[in-house]
């Protein structure tokens, strides 16, 4: 029954490909008019790339401080000229605790160091009491990084403060330290590929959702389905023009995070383009289901943000370690795409290609994209409820 | 007039109300997104899997080893034998920190010279990997702080004493979580006023509005009523979550937070609804408000200090209201943030409402075709 002689599935395969040719002709134009889309497939990623780029950093420098000298003598010079020094620091004197505590309530400064009356007498004496260091836990991380920058300094002027005075300072134990795939510590180089992942996800899921969602509020949708086009081919003819602008974002996004911000691409171009392809499937699936499910611009784009934008901030491992997250949150990740693509990104670019990363991360985002597309195939029958 | 401006404002919420779908959207998600993203959105780190590299057989390494073992934030997840073992577990991810000690690792102990231990960690996560490299030499000062004083020897000089204001556990729950109020409320009022404008003129329905005695302000206070009430609804489930559920305390003044909050959202209103009338399509609204939600949000100081940032674009955050409430929220949360101190950070906000909210009724007439 439904063997059909040879030419005719020729023809009809033939004519399938002229619709198709048709839709994405027509895509492509509604594209290229509308300058917003144009706008958020290239303009945007620039845009945003260079404002997080620059803006996005963990990396604290010129950390304001407040420095209580309660009796001045060479020995306290000496330390807080080596804070001066410190690229790291910004730090003020200040006569007492009561303009410091001050400071540091209106947010002035981020931390106290208090050289006590002693400081000289007992620099070398166990107790600890010669200097105390106040941080402004409000910014739990900052403080943290803070007091890591202050340690260091303090211990670095002990070495040299003990060496001037003929001493040594050996501990028992000394840590050499080495950091894998990002020597100089640059949160940069780990926030950018984050980056490239949230913006793809801006493109591919909120673009092609609130794209679709105005069909269905114009009718245009339904326009399309009384016509001899099928389901399959009316969604390829989404999918295709808008694939070609995410991956063209996405070329644009990888060159300004090599050649602007100096992040190192240490796996293959081929493996990068590919697993990006897949998320970028993954992303359109998505939009597409949101857009099939929303029907209306207004919840499509409340969806969009909601399921797409804020996991991918949030719930990615973009800024947030993924393995310090409870349990149960940490399952919850694996159902959001765009954390594979923030684990492959950061991988491909900072330690290469990594075959166990990149093929599991690269089949969950297959499965991803099957899913979504095939629920968006269901759901999208062609008929009237 | 205030008949009019009612008939509007219910008119307005029942735009959002009627239809099922948006009315779940308002509601469901950011109350799960503040449960999630409460307990996801942490920088501190625990469970660190480790893997240790012992070439020494000395009984001064297994006692240093031990400490590690011993320790809640590490999990020990593999020993290896062999240097090229390393690779194969950072690579893949299968541990983030691995311990080496060397073959004279108790041998120079025993002679009172240095011992060395090397420690890797995987960079990819730079923040990450600070932060155990951080644990990890604590681990380190506490065995030699001990070894010290087990074999006699010449005591360390004065150490560096730290505490913290405002938050001694350093728990960035309690930094995150007051944040959330921020996000979470920008997220559905801009949403709900950026398309309130722009629905209506596709359809062709806010033509008809202007042509209507209604003034232009009394149009502004029909469509900021709406996304002002659900934002404050919002913002209150949020703080209520933050004090009994997530357990971060409230020195302020609620009163003054509510001011603040206030302001916020008109703010926020105001900017919304000026996309909103700027627009010619939904799809341009929405795609404004997302230019201006996703920067405002990554540009915040929600996640990443705005200290940090190059100078061009701090001056940049100066006009985003987030900046100035997220101060004001986690400042009144643990801080106890005086008065004077909220009132400087409420001034900008105010401002930014005023203009928005002026513009927005002056476009509504005026918008450009």
């Amino acid at each position: 029954m439904s063997a059909h002689p040879p030419q005719r599935q020729a023809a009809r395969s033939g004519s399938s490909m002229r619709r198709l040719r048709g839709l994405i002709r027509k895509e492509a134009l509604q594209i290229l008019r509308d300058p917003s889309s144009i706008s958020i497939a290239f303009v945007l990623p620039a845009i945003l790339l260079l404002l997080f780029g620059y803006g996005v950093s963990l990396d604290a420098k010129h950390i304001p401080l407040a420095v209580v000298v309660e009796n001045p003598s060479s020995v306290t010079a000496s330390f807080s000229a080596s804070l001066l020094n410190s690229d790291y620091f910004a730090p003020r004197l200040m006569v007492g605790r009561g303009a410091a505590d001050q400071a540091m309530t209106a947010g002035d400064v981020d931390a106290i160091i208090v050289l006590r009356s002693d400081f000289a007498r007992r620099v070398f004496s166990p107790t600890g009491s010669a200097i105390q260091v106040i941080v402004n836990g409000t910014d739990a991380n900052t403080a943290s990084i803070v007091s890591g920058y202050i340690q260091g300094a303090w211990q670095k002027w002990l070495g040299q403060y003990a060496l001037d005075h003929g001493r040594t300072l050996s501990p028992p134990v000394s840590v050499e330290q080495r950091v894998w795939f990002n020597a100089e510590v640059r949160s940069r180089n780990f926030l950018v590929p984050g980056l490239i992942a949230i913006i793809m996800t801006l493109i591919g899921t909120l673009l092609t959702a609130m794209v679709v969602a105005r069909e269905w509020e114009r009718g245009t949708w339904e326009a399309l389905m009384v016509t001899p086009v099928r389901v399959a081919e009316i969604l390829l003819g989404k999918i295709i023009p808008y694939f070609v602008l995410g991956m063209g974002g996405m070329v644009l996004s990888t060159a300004m995070a090599v050649f602007l911000f100096g992040v190192p691409l240490r796996g293959s171009l081929m493996v990068l383009l590919t697993i990006s392809a897949l998320y970028m499937l993954t992303a359109l699936g998505m939009g597409l289901l949101i857009s099939s499910v929303a029907r209306s611009q207004f919840v499509a784009g409340q969806v969009a943000i909601i399921v797409a934008f804020l996991p991918a901030f949030i719930l990615s491992g973009f800024i947030f370690d993924i393995s310090s997250m409870p349990t149960i949150v940490q399952w919850l990740t694996h159902l959001i795409p765009a954390r594979y693509f923030v684990s492959a990104l950061q991988t491909l670019f900072l330690a290469g290609d990594v075959w166990p990363i990149v093929l599991a991360d690269g089949a969950a985002l297959i499965l991803m994209a099957a899913i979504f597309l095939a629920l968006t195939r269901a759901r999208t029958r062609k008929s009237l409820e | 007039m205030w008949d009019r401006v009612l008939a509007l404002i219910v008119k307005e919420f029942l735009a959002i109300w009627k239809d099922k779908k948006s009315r779940v959207v308002v509601i469901v998600p950011p109350l799960i997104q503040l449960v999630v993203f409460g307990y996801a959105a942490t920088f501190e780190v625990s469970h660190v899997a480790t893997a240790i590299y012992n070439e020494d057989s000395g009984l001064a390494s297994r006692q240093f080893l031990a400490r590690f073992e011993g320790s809640p934030t590490f999990d020990i997840v593999a020993r290896l034998t062999r240097q090229s073992q390393i690779a194969e577990m950072i690579d893949p991810k299968r541990a983030s920190l691995v311990v080496h000690v060397g073959q004279t690792f108790s041998r120079d102990l025993a002679a009172g010279r240095t011992a060395k231990v090397q420690l890797v960690v995987d960079g990819r996560q730079s923040n990450t990997a600070l932060i155990i490299l951080g644990y990890a030499n604590r681990i380190v000062a506490g065995f030699n702080a001990d070894w010290i004083g087990d074999h006699g020897l010449a005591p360390p000089p004065a150490s560096l004493v730290v505490r913290s204001w405002f938050n001694p556990n350093l728990k960035s729950q309690w930094f995150i979580v007051p944040g959330i109020v921020a996000l979470l409320t920008l997220v559905v009022t801009i949403v709900v006023t950026s398309l309130t404008v722009a629905r209506e003129r596709e359809v062709g329905t806010f033509e008809q509005l202007l042509v209507t005695p209604f003034r232009p302000f009394e149009i502004l206070i029909g469509k900021s009523v709406p996304p002002m009430v659900i934002g404050l609804a919002e913002g209150s489930v949020i703080i209520a979550a933050a004090v009994w559920w997530f357990g971060v305390p409230l020195r302020g003044t609620l009163g003054l937070l509510y001011v603040a909050l206030f302001f916020y959202l008109l703010a926020v209103i105001g900017v919304g609804l000026m996309l909103s009338s700027l627009a010619r399509t939904q799809q341009q609204a929405i795609l404004g408000a997302f230019l201006f939600v996703v920067p405002a949000i990554i540009l915040s100081g929600f996640a990443t200090p705005i200290s940090n940032m190059p100078a061009v674009i701090q001056d940049l955050t100066l006009v985003n209201p987030m900046r100035y409430f997220l101060i004001i929220v986690r400042g009144t949360f643990l801080e106890g943030l005086p008065p004077a101190l909220i009132l400087a950070r409420l001034w900008p906000m105010m401002m930014i409402a005023a203009v928005s909210l002026t513009g927005a009724a002056w476009l509504f007439r005026h918008r450009l075709d």
